[in-house]
């Protein structure tokens, strides 16, 4: 299932495959300024909450600007709604610690819906 | 030119040759020696005992990228690696054609040292987010953009003979 998102395009996934580990190349890696990388990286929407939680803001308002956190959850882990979401955030020029609060909440809220479409495994 | 266990004692002509061809490397034997007073088989001579012996390592011919548009920046990228796969990691960016110089160092962090050439920072930040961040053992980046060239020669001998002139006159 394909959708659109900001010119380039996204192909739906379903909830478990958006809440899967992906490899090294695919993982989100965090920069903080062009070519300059905090060393942190998230290779699930799981580990990415806990980045967005504790990394150096810069690097969350380096990315937002740069529409880097929609086209990953998009494009890489197949979910629409959050980058929807993530994009209202940045037409609102949201900076600092208040940057990281919204975005927290976001993708915890994601995350917790996304869980609860999935069957639990033992 | 003499030899000295591993390494080579120049006399004063064969530095005097050794600047000519720096200076221009496709001047002819004949004319190095009508510059420097000498037979052109003696400037010959000494240029081939030069380059058996690997003192001379290579000519060619330098290109100016820009006049072909095909590099509009250049970064100095510090890489801070898990000593453990810095040689992987220096082996790997080697590998890269826009990767131009890689070396090593280490003071208190063992960093990979790497000067890449881009056409623009979207595709030089995109190089280093997909192509060596992913790296195993690459633990942070940090990267300066070259704004503006001060200087930008190749490895100059003369520097040294000058101090060895200045060792013999104490």
């Amino acid at each position: 299932m394909f959708g659109r998102f900001e010119g380039f395009s996204v192909m739906v996934a379903s909830p478990s495959q958006v809440l899967r580990s992906v490899n090294r190349e695919e993982a989100f890696y965090f920069f903080t300024s062009i070519g300059n990388y905090t060393g942190e990286s998230a290779s699930s929407l799981e580990e990415f909450l806990q980045k967005v939680k504790d990394i150096d803001v810069k690097s969350l308002e380096f990315h937002l600007f740069r529409e880097d956190f929609e086209k990953w959850i998009a494009q890489t882990l197949g979910d629409k709604k959050l980058p929807d979401e993530i994009l209202i955030l940045r037409n609102q020029k949201i900076t600092g610690n208040a940057l990281r609060d919204r975005l927290y909440f976001m993708v915890s809220r994601r995350l917790k819906e996304l869980k609860s479409t999935v069957p639990a495994t033992r | 030119m003499k030899l000295k266990g591993q390494e080579a004692v120049l006399d004063d002509l064969d530095w005097q040759i050794l600047q000519q061809l720096q200076e221009n490397a496709k001047q002819t034997y004949a004319q190095i020696g009508g510059k420097l007073k000498v037979a052109h088989s003696t400037v010959f001579e000494r240029i081939q005992k030069m380059e058996e012996f690997g003192l001379i390592k290579k000519y060619e011919a330098v290109v100016d990228p820009e006049k072909l548009g095909l590099q509009k920046i250049t970064a100095h990228l510090g890489i801070t690696t898990d000593p453990k796969e810095a040689e992987d990691i220096a082996k790997k960016l080697s590998g890269f054609d826009q990767v131009l110089e890689v070396s090593a160092s280490f003071s208190e962090e063992l960093i990979v040292l790497a000067k890449v050439v881009a056409r623009d920072q979207a595709e030089l930040h995109s190089f280093i987010a997909r192509s060596i961040a992913p790296l195993p053992g690459v633990l942070r980046i940090r990267t300066a953009i070259v704004t503006k060239k001060y200087k930008d020669d190749r490895f100059n001998p003369f520097w040294d003979r000058k101090r060895l002139n200045s060792r013999k006159t104490k």
